[in-house]
């Protein structure tokens, strides 16, 4: 309940003493994390969350395991915020490897001097973004660091879920002859945040694409088991995914640029400034590689879902004459080129 | 995505390949040299390579990539004027985005801004204004640079810094032009291109008469082009007729957006800010006359050299690339032996491999794909 949190003083703000191990921090914890991420009486507050091993063990044979630190400027966007992503990345991170997510840990960097109404947002974002996923979040930690020390809010989460036996998905399972598949429009994410900086004065509709996968991947994973690789496309973008799956399964990636999906607004973003979606960030998109008889039936079961309504099927596995893996971007005009990428982020051009 | 999309239609750009094969044709009946089209920007450099059109062409039309890319010609010793001034305390620095990763001669703005200096990418010069403001006890410095294209938004912002009366924004100016670079590479001996596709944002600013001279001293034909794939098919086709009927002339066929006589109101704000500078530095080229610009003393308030009093750096080129060569002409990017090897877009050593509008990375990132195409 807002209002009953100590030391923020009149203008709801975090201070040290919200990390400093007394009563400011004990009240921190229960009125903004425990009430967010427990329903019902607040658990028993042990230093660790335990799982039961039966239960685990009756969902699948292997335990997944992962985890993700997030940084976002802004920390608030269209679509969603730092909490939305902390929540959805490692969910997507779990899922696209097979497992179904069981649950979360949280933890907190809180700037001195961070409104409390961001943190409380952002902490009911990562509650939703957990209830939608089916998961739940259930151990954490706080620290305040001096104004100047981190920029807002950082948080990292880690995730554990279960994989069951009949998944063997590897980003080096790639075969000779497969297709490629995407869940929807790429960039998005990467476009909208780049115009919530605000400094491209750009009027646009656009929005993060942040989604929790699971129960996408879930159903894809029912109509066609034999799914050979999986991988959500954040950093890097699709082009990422896919020099990833070339190199680890050696062979020629080849993609119809016709095919890929983008909103027409990314496209836009990304004529004025040089930029390619191919390479633009997504949160809630991923990349699947399937046999070719499946191909058309994985589409038709992306295309069902909610968040795979603008799947598209984007290219082939080939045998790589030379040896090495490489993507190749075929055009419209017949034209082909390779897809390197960049050493580091994409820069806007000059004119 | 109006007015651009219509511009990418595969069926069109078939039509005007093949009406480019019959001239071409025509052509070879009477000319045993194939004939060379000199792309001036390096947004058309970019353009030819995304969509493969040079692979598109008959043997005898050849595209030679020419310097109008204000990424690449930016030599090193002016990076490291702006390294040093973004080093002095109390220094924002600012620039465009593809201008912060071009090495220097210790290492780029990136590189800086790693080792402690205070350097932001911006938009537009504006943007720089507004960091001024926002900043009054920092010293806030423009790194400015390229051709008419960025030149007017950098002279309108002196303009409302003056009118403002904001007193710690000052320009690192690099402005340059492109004709006089033209007219150097055209007094070349040996310098064979046939026509010319001429630039389409520079020429929205200065018009199409500049370019007369080419025509009629020089008697090449240049078409002011667009940068979409039909915008650059029809110009070369434009180029071939020209060619083919002897003739020389000045034609424009961005006439969407570039009108004869430029944007008077830009060309004044250069007149009013900026003087010709005696030599300008282009890298890959060297010394060029006339070719940069500085601002007029009226403005020299403004002056980052001034106001830093910074002593130009000046640091030779990589001998073993041969960007000059390639610029006009003489040889492809992979015939130069750095490319690919020492050269490369990750760890550029040569002018033309620094931007993805420069030859050799466009070259490096578009070619090579026999399996595929």
């Amino acid at each position: 309940m807002p209002g009953t949190l100590t030391g923020v003083g009149a203008e709801g703000r975090i201070t040290l003493a919200h990390g400093g191990g007394g009563s400011a921090m004990r009240s921190l914890i229960d009125e903004v994390f425990l009430s967010a991420f427990t329903s019902g009486p607040l658990t028993v507050q042990e230093d660790q969350a335990r799982l039961d091993l039966t239960t685990l063990a009756k969902a699948g044979d292997r335990l997944a395991f992962t985890t993700d630190a997030f940084v976002v400027e802004p920390l608030e966007f269209p679509g969603g915020n730092i909490g939305t992503l902390a929540v959805c990345g490692t969910v997507n991170d779990l899922a696209v490897g097979g497992a179904t997510p069981v649950a979360l840990s949280a933890a907190f960097v809180l700037a001195e001097g961070l409104e409390l109404a961001v943190l409380r947002r952002v902490v009911e974002a990562m509650a939703r973004s957990a209830a939608l996923a089916g998961v739940r979040i259930v151990t954490g930690d706080t620290k305040v660091v001096p104004r100047h020390a981190c920029d807002g809010l950082f948080v990292t989460t880690s995730g554990v879920g279960v994989i069951r036996p009949e998944h063997t998905i590897s980003i080096a399972a790639g075969q000779p002859g497969d297709v490629v598949l995407v869940n929807g429009t790429l960039g998005d994410h990467g476009a909208a945040i780049l115009c919530a900086r605000g400094d491209l004065a750009l009027q646009t509709h656009l929005q993060s694409d942040c989604a929790p996968l699971n129960t996408l991947v879930d159903t894809l994973l029912r109509a066609v088991p034999d799914v050979h690789c999986m991988r959500d496309a954040t950093r890097g973008g699709v082009a990422g995914v896919l020099s990833e799956l070339a190199e680890a399964s050696n062979v020629l990636v080849t993609v119809n640029e016709a095919a890929l999906p983008v909103h027409p607004e990314v496209e836009g973003v990304c004529e004025i400034l040089g930029l390619d979606p191919l390479f633009l960030a997504n949160e809630g998109k991923l990349v699947a590689v399937v046999p070719a008889c499946r191909a058309k039936h994985a589409l038709a079961t992306m295309q069902s879902h909610p968040l795979g309504r603008n799947a598209a099927i984007i290219g082939t596995l080939q045998t790589s004459s030379s040896g090495q893996g490489a993507v190749h971007i075929v055009n419209e005009f017949g034209g082909a080129r390779v897809l390197t990428m960049p050493s580091g982020e994409q820069l806007p051009r000059i004119c | 995505m109006q007015f651009v999309k219509e511009f990418r239609n595969p069926h069109l750009a078939e039509a005007l390949l093949a009406q480019i094969s019959l001239v071409a044709e025509r052509i070879g009946r009477t000319r045993k040299n194939p004939v060379t089209v000199m792309e001036v920007c390096g947004g058309h450099t970019h353009t030819i390579f995304r969509y493969g059109l040079d692979r598109r062409l008959p043997a005898n039309i050849e595209f030679a990539h020419g310097p109008g890319c204000p990424v690449c010609v930016l030599p090193k010793g002016r990076i490291e004027d702006a390294i040093t001034i973004a080093h002095r305390p109390g220094v924002i620095l600012t620039t465009f985005g593809d201008a912060m990763r071009v090495p220097g001669g210790s290492g780029s703005l990136l590189q800086a801004r790693a080792a402690g200096a205070d350097v932001r990418m911006v938009y537009s010069p504006l943007d720089a204004l507004a960091l001024a403001r926002a900043n009054p006890a920092r010293q806030v410095v423009f790194f400015a640079l390229g051709f008419e294209t960025t030149a007017p938004s950098t002279a309108l912002t002196v303009l409302r810094a003056n009118a403002e009366n904001i007193s710690n924004f000052s320009i690192l100016c690099q402005h340059i032009t492109i004709i006089p670079t033209l007219r150097a590479l055209l007094e070349q001996p040996d310098f064979t291109v046939d026509g010319f596709i001429g630039p389409g944002h520079v020429s929205m600013v200065i018009g199409t008469e500049p370019y007369a001279f080419i025509a009629q001293d020089f008697k090449r034909p240049l078409v002011v082009a667009g940068f979409e794939p039909l915008d650059i098919l029809q110009s070369l086709l434009m180029v071939l007729l020209q060619i083919e009927a002897g003739d020389a002339r000045v034609e424009n066929q961005y006439a969407r957006v570039v009108a004869p006589q430029g944007n008077p109101a830009a060309m004044a704000a250069i007149a009013r800010v900026y003087e010709v500078r005696e030599a300008c530095e282009w890298r890959g080229l060297g010394q060029i006359a006339g070719s940069g610009l500085q601002l007029r003393a009226e403005w020299s308030r403004f002056d980052a050299e001034k106001r830093f009093a910074v002593l130009p750096h000046h640091l030779a080129d990589q001998e073993q690339c041969r960007c000059g060569d390639v610029l006009t002409g003489r040889i492809k990017p992979p015939q130069c032996q750095a490319f690919g090897r020492t050269c490369s877009p990750d760890h550029p050593s040569g002018a033309l491999m620094v931007s993805s509008e420069g030859a050799c990375a466009a070259y490096y990132e578009y070619h090579g794909v026999g399996e595929a195409a």
